[in-house]
This record gives structure tokens, sequence and C-alpha cells, in this order.
């Protein structure tokens, strides 16, 4: 999907926008919701902030849209200082988790909100809305308020609505949160689209890790106002460089190996992910299932083993072990 | 932030000045000694003027009665509507602002020319006594904030979860109501009966025009006319006493939402 | 696009679930009761205003309450206090449910204002008329004070038991009034929505004017419709105030039923109760009528 063409010039100057948040802190109180992060985002990318609720990551969305104020450090857009800059001049486009857009507005007055506050001309307001809307697959919903739209819709509108001031950088806070699996996924995959062909610099806030590996150029983990992680989904995945990380994204096992076996008391301790390992070759490590879950395409089964309880990932089939019978767990190649 | 913080000051300046200065004068009048001086003499008149504190007790057996009719009127229908009838929610708070479209005083009007004009037996018992005469009409004028409040409360609550388990392990639905469904909204249930008190005790627009006058804001008017200080510190009294009531209820719910997380 | 997959969001109004016939019996005992005792007494005023004094049919009391010079100079009076003292109760009232709303969470002071609203709000009636006269009477507090400061209020010609003091007076029940009905409007305004404007470049002027006022203008309206409806209705703290020495609407009721002057005088007092109801029946149609409005953008 290629950008209309626009008489101005305001997008070639989105596309090489970064952001940088140098030694941010803010406290509330006593606690520190965010201790001196340090991030920069590369112009165009998709950064996800990942985390537990509570971890600081709305924090830093909210410190960068302006609605809050960092105690310490400061916040550079484009290479300018913005610490001090109200968030109505910010030119950052947002999108709020749910029921954001302006209830006594249809879809295409919220998408020309901004544009209205720019005093851009109605004639171009309008067509820009309705180009907006096109973008988003909402092109005949135009004149619908908003409680005539399902979630999915709403947040569609919400994001054209966000575009549509041509932001040097766009902030999603957990814009799929609110709807349901089936749109969830729809809509993940089309803001990644639009991302992609606007080529905007996005921060992109979520609990959810299956959301963050699927639609981020790099993955930023953080705990406790602290950045455990920064890196592309597949190093964050496979190569967790805290404890903390190996257990918020995806399942992980603490495997004690030698060479390339099991074996209790060895020296070397390897992380490992559920789809490392298997069940049932002849040389694995004896065990008891204790719990088999069916998700579709594979069976997660909980092994215990006198290396503790082991997670694997197998893929459906007929003739797996079942709860309480006996199996042994090896590393698959 | 500060510009955003200086009109909430000046609101809340204006607002303490209007509202507390005539409460002050109020209360300054009260204490106020025939020929000079202060004490407390206006507020002890309910204990020795008989007069008043027969009215007292009319008035409080008239609220005690409504609140109880109130509240047997509806709690059952604001449950029996959020549970069964959702769809008529809209309706019945439209009929609830009946009473309001018919102010006292012309209910008073209508209730005047039955108790003028007929005189079958049952109206004759009907306006035997302000007891038996005044509280029917007082229910009336009360079920419009009582309903509002009893279903805020009832809002707050997960009302079809809490009937649906209770009945499930075994209650019928009247007990489900008063074990589990009643503690549940005991402040808004507080709430109204205190709502219901300070109306009983400031009505005189019925009592006045259908000449019951042993209730007690009718004596605490009518004693005005000889001794105006202990008009207003009965007033004041009954209104504090309410407002007291009230906010206590208040704290108290709110001490225990509080305790449980949103 | 894959938009179009997406099945469209159902239509509020059609999804209604089925009514049970059995369940609106469940009504019944609150139905009987206001048919009872609000119908009853309601059915009284319509036939006595439509009667003479032997019970002939006729719409003479009626036509009477509204062309006689005396009550024409009390609905002037009642409609003009009412507006006013409903229109000031409203906008100070909007200010003061804001400022609790937004002052500190948890504070006591929301509790305080909102049980003293509910107070004030409903039975102010007695207590207040005592309480004004105490502050602002002749020889009242806030009287004396102003006199010692140079403000002779008396001199000036204002008396308590004027339309004026009355006015003054009737506000003091019409901001926490007004407290009690806009405050959930006010809770209804999305967080979000304040930063998602900011977001998009908007002042706080234009949040105001071009969201927030939009969004509350059927509940804003409607208050204002109930806050007229109640100045209207009220009449308790104008007989202890003024004693029915200023024509109002309520008080000439009240001297027309006491029958002490003609003998038709009775059926031409329940044609003004009648005409009461009218006045507050179209300002209640207009209240509902708001609220639907006001419900159709709060629903998700």
């Amino acid at each position: 999907m290629t950008r209309v063409a626009t008489p101005d010039t305001a997008d070639e100057t989105a596309r090489g926008t970064t952001v940088e948040f140098r030694g941010v802190q803010r406290a509330y109180g006593s606690t520190l919701a965010l201790d001196g992060l340090d991030l920069t985002l590369r112009a165009g990318e998709l950064l996800a902030l990942l985390g537990p609720s509570g971890c600081g990551k709305t924090t830093a969305l909210r410190l960068l849209a302006g609605f809050d104020k960092p105690t310490a450090g400061e916040i550079l857009i484009g290479g300018k200082d913005v610490t001090g800059v109200p968030a109505a001049k910010r030119d950052a486009g947002m999108v709020f988790q749910a029921y954001s857009l302006f209830p006594t507005m249809t879809a295409a007055e919220n998408v020309a909100f901004g544009m209205r506050m720019r005093k851009v001309a109605a004639a171009e307001r309008k067509r820009r809305a309705d180009e907006l809307l096109e973008l988003v697959g909402l092109g005949s919903r135009g004149g619908s308020y908003p409680h005539e739209l399902s979630g999915g819709q709403q947040q569609r509108v919400a994001l054209a609505r966000a575009l549509a001031i041509r932001p040097s950088v766009l902030l999603l806070d957990e814009p799929l949160s609110a709807l349901d699996a089936r749109v969830r996924v729809q809509l993940r995959d089309e803001i990644r689209r639009l991302q992609l062909a606007e080529g905007i610099t996005t921060l992109f806030v979520t609990h959810d890790q299956s959301e963050a590996l699927a639609v981020a150029d790099r993955v930023a983990v953080l705990n406790a106002g602290h950045m455990e992680q920064i890196g592309p989904p597949q190093e964050v995945y496979t190569r967790p460089a805290t404890p903390f990380v190996a257990e918020f994204v995806g399942v992980m096992n603490e495997v004690p190996v030698d060479g390339h076996r099991i074996v209790v008391g060895a020296a070397e301790n390897r992380q490992v992910r559920p789809e490392g390992l298997g069940v049932g070759s002849s040389d694995g490590l004896p065990g008891t299932v204790l719990t088999s879950t069916f998700l579709g395409p594979v069976t997660r089964l909980v092994v215990s083993t006198a290396a503790g309880e082991l997670t694997v990932d197998v893929v459906s089939r007929a003739g797996l072990p079942g709860i309480g019978e006996a199996t042994t767990v090896s590393l698959i190649a | 932030m500060t510009r955003g913080r200086r009109w909430r000051v000046v609101v809340f300046v204006i607002a303490a000045i209007y509202f507390l200065v005539p409460l002050v004068a109020a209360g300054e009048f009260s204490l106020r000694k025939p020929g000079g001086g202060y004490w407390v003499g206006n507020y002890l008149a309910i204990a020795t003027d008989p007069v008043l504190l027969n009215a007292l007790l009319v008035s409080l057996e008239i609220a005690v009665l409504t609140a109880v009719l109130v509240l047997l009127l509806v709690i059952p229908t604001a449950v029996w509507v959020r549970l069964r009838l959702p769809s008529v929610a809209g309706l019945l708070e439209s009929a609830t602002i009946l009473p309001i479209v018919v102010p006292p005083v012309v209910m008073a009007a209508g209730i005047a020319f039955v108790q003028a004009n007929l005189d079958a037996p049952v109206f004759r018992s009907l306006f035997s006594s302000s007891i038996t005469a005044l509280t029917p009409f007082y229910v009336v004028l009360a079920l419009p904030f009582a309903y509002r409040a009893i279903d805020n409360g009832l809002a707050a609550i997960p009302l079809r979860t809490l009937v649906e388990a209770a009945r499930n392990l075994g209650a019928g639905l009247p007990s489900a109501l008063a074990r589990v469904v009643l503690p549940a909204i005991r402040s808004a249930v507080l709430g109204s009966a205190f709502l219901t008190l300070a109306l009983v005790l400031g009505e005189i627009v019925i009592a006045r025009i259908l000449l019951y006058t042993d209730t007690f804001p009718i004596a605490v008017v009518d004693v005005g006319r000889s001794a105006a200080g202990v008009s207003v510190a009965l007033t004041l009294a009954s209104l504090l006493l309410t407002w007291v009531l009230l906010l206590a209820v208040s704290f108290a719910g709110g001490r225990r939402t509080r305790s449980t997380p949103p | 696009m894959t938009a179009l997959l997406e099945p469209p969001a159902a239509p509020v109004e059609t999804v209604r679930p089925v009514r049970d016939r059995r369940a609106v019996l469940g009504l019944l005992p609150f139905a009987a009761y206001l048919l009872v005792f609000l119908g009853g007494p309601l059915y009284f005023v319509i036939t006595g205003a439509l009667t003479d004094a032997d019970g002939r049919p006729t719409f003479q009391n009626v036509i009477t309450s509204i062309t006689e010079p005396q009550y024409r100079l009390a609905f002037t009076s009642s409609l003009l206090l009412s507006a006013v003292t409903a229109l000031i109760g409203a906008v100070f009232g909007v200010f003061l449910a804001q400022a609790v709303i937004t002052s500190r969470a948890g504070s006591p002071l929301r509790r305080i204002v909102s049980t003293a609203s509910g107070v004030l709000a409903y039975f102010g009636g007695v207590p207040l008329a005592f309480a004004f006269i105490g502050a602002l009477g002749q020889t009242g507090l806030a009287t004396l004070f102003l006199r010692g400061i140079g403000i002779d209020l008396y001199a000036a010609g204002f008396r308590i038991d004027s339309l004026t003091g009355l006015g003054l007076t009737y506000i003091y029940f019409q901001i926490p009034l007004m407290v009690i009905l806009i405050t959930p409007a006010l809770e209804g305004l999305l967080p979000q929505w304040r930063e998602a404007a900011e977001n998009l470049g908007a002042s706080a002027w234009s949040y105001w004017r071009h969201i927030a006022l939009p969004v509350l203008a059927p509940a804003l309206g409607g208050a204002t419709l109930v806050l007229f409806g109640n100045s209207f209705a009220a009449y308790a703290t104008a007989l202890a105030l003024t004693s029915g020495s200023i024509p109002l609407v309520t008080t000439s009721i009240a001297s027309a039923l006491s029958g002490n002057v003609l003998a038709n005088q009775q059926n031409v007092g329940l044609a003004l109760g009648l005409d009461m109801v009218v006045v507050i029946g179209i300002v209640m149609v207009g209240y509902l009528l708001l609220q639907r409005r006001a419900a159709k953008w709060t629903a998700r």
C-alpha cells in the first residue's frame, strides 16, 4: 500500500524522526515508576514496550505524549528536547486503549478534529479524513457515530485520527487489549502494515508478549521501572538477557545438560524453551505427565522429572502420553 | 496546573461563604438569650415544652412508618426491574419523576378536596389522625430520591450473580433478597431512610393545608411566633442531625467499598 | 480489506430482551400505590378544576386561573423566580460539582459536599428560611456586618421577604440539587477524551467547547429543567420566609384553598394546581427527551 501523495512536505520530515529517552525518571511520592530510562527509537521503527502492569511502560508513553512530566531526565523527538512542551504541541499521535473517540462526533469528524485544531481548511480536512478512513477500511462509515461502530472499528477510527495530523511519532497504548481475539490479530497486522507504509516511528505499549513479538522491529522489556532487555523479537525470545525476561516472554525451562543429554546434577544449566524439548525418546530423562493441555497445533505437557517440572510443547498427534503416564524428556536438536 | 487550582479555590470560597453564612447566622441567633448574652436554652425547649416533645414523637412515628413503606415498595421493585424487566427501567425512572411533576401543594389541594367533600368511612379513618393521613402521601414524596438511591446501590453490586448464587445454594427469592442483597446495599438503604427522616422533619406544606398541626415542623414554625430562637434552634438541630447521619452512612459505606480493589 | 469481515455493531434498539408478560406483575404493588396515592389527589385536582361549586362541568375555573390579574401576576413571578434561580443554580452548581470532582480523590470533601447536597437540595424548606432570616433579615448577622462596613442593604431597598430575597434563598437549594444531578454526567466525561483532544492539539478551552460541552449538553439542559420545576413547585420556603405575602402560584393555591374568600375559590385553586401540573409536566417531558439523548452517547 502506498501513501497517497499530498502537496506539502510534512511526509518527509515525519519519516525521519527519532525519539530518545535520556535518563528519564518519574517518581510518584516515594515510588519510582521509571528509574532512569534510556531508550532510543530509530526513525521509522516500531518499538514494542513490553512488561507486566505497573512496570512503567504506560508512564513512559504518557511522558512521551506530554500528559505527564518526568522528575528527571529529558525526552527528545527528532533531536529536539520536548520535555517542557505541552501535549497539545508535541505532534505525537496517540491511540488509546478504548472509548477515546469523541461520542458527539461522527467518525469523519473525529478524524478531522486534529486538523480542525490546526486550522486546516474544511475542504482539505474532509478530503484527508475520507482518505484516512479509506486507508483503515472504513471508507463507507464516515457518517457513523462511535456508538454505532464495533470495538474494532472504533479503534480503526482512532488510528486514522492519530495519523491524520501527520504526527512525527505514533503512540499506541495497548490499543488491542479491549478487543476479542480474532479482531485483535486482524487489527494488529493492519497496524503493522499501515506503520510500514507510512514509515512512522511508533511506540507500541503492550503487556501481551505474543503481540509484541509479532509486530515489533525491536522489543524493549521493562520491569519495575528498569529496562531489562532491548533487541529484535527473535533475540529477546531466544536469548533472554535476564531471568525476568525469560519468564515473562514465553515459558523457559532450566535444564541441567551434559553434551546433548539432560543429566541430573550436570555442571551446565541451559535455558530451553518448551518447543526445544521432546518426549518419548529412549535416552530421555524419565518422568510422569502432570498436565496435558491441548492448544491446537501443539500440546503442552508439564512433566515431573528428577530435574524438576519441565514444560514441553509437542506437535499435537495421536499417541501422546496422557496425564499420570510415564514418559521421558529430551532435548531436540 | 496552578491556573486549574485557582478557579477551584475561587469556587470553594464563594460556596463556603454562601452556604455557611446563613448557617452560622442561624446558629448565632439560636444561641441568643433574651435580654443579651448567649445560652443553650432554646435547644433545651424540646425537652421542656410538652407540645414540641409530643410533636417530635408524632413526626418520628410518621418518619419510621414512611421509611418502612418506602423501602418495602422500592427495594423489591428496583430489584425486580433489574433482574427481570431491564427494558422498563427507563419507564420506571420516569414514573418516579411523577411526584416531582405533581408538587406537594397541588397534591395537598387534591387531598383537601377529598377531605372536605367525601365522607365514606374509609376516608374518615384515613383522615382521623395526622399519622394515618400524612404517611401515605409522604411515601409518595419520598419515592423519587429513594428509588434513585436504592437503584444506584443496586447498580454498584453484581446483583444478578449474587441472587443466582444464593438461589443456587437453595435460598428462595425472598430470602436471597433479605440475606444477600439487603446487606450488600445497606448504606443505600440507610441513606434513603435518613433522607426520608429529613423529609418528614421538614414537610410543612401538606400538613399545613390539611390542618394537621401536631407534627414537628409545624409545631416548630408555630412556636416561632412567640419564641423565634427556639424555632431556629430546633430546625437547625434537625438539619444537622440528618446531615450527620448521612455523613456517617457515607463514611461507613465508603470504608467498606474501599477495602476491595476496583 | 479485512475490515469488511468484521461484523457491524448490532444496532442497540433491536437487541431488547423479550419482555416477560408475567414479570410485569411484579410492578403491580408499586404501580397500584402510585395510582391510588398520587393519581387519586391528581384526579380530584383535575375534576375539581373542571367543575363549579355545584359539581357542574365548566372551564370557567381554568379561564379565571390564567386571566385574573392577580393570578397572572403570580404566574409571572413564579416563572421569573424559577427561571432565574434555575439558571444561576445550574451555572454555579456545575462549577461546584466540577471543583469537587477534580479535587483530591478520597478527601472527605466529596462526602461532605454530596451528603450536604442531599439534605439541602431536598429539604431546605423551613430551616433554610430561618437561616436566611438570621443572616439577611433586618437584624441578621450578615446585614449587621455589611452595615458595619458601610453597606446598608435595607436602606438600599432590600428585604428578605421580597422576590429578590426569595430568589437568593431558593438558590441555596438549587445549587445542591444541581450538584446531585450533574455529578454523574461530569464523572461520565472520560479522561481519555481530554487526553485525546490535547494530543490532537486542542487547548483546554477547545476541549470544553468541542467535546465536553456537546457531551454534557443534554444532561445540563435536563438538570436545568428539573431545577426550574423544583423552584416552580417550591412552597415551604416561601411560606416560612414570607408567610405567603409574595404572590406566587403556590401561595395563590394555598390561599384559594383556605376558602376564607369567595365560595368558588376552591375550584379556582384546583385549576391553578392543574395549570402548575401542566407547566411542570411540559418541563419534565423536555427533561426525559434530553435524558434519552444523553443515554445514547454513553451507550457502549
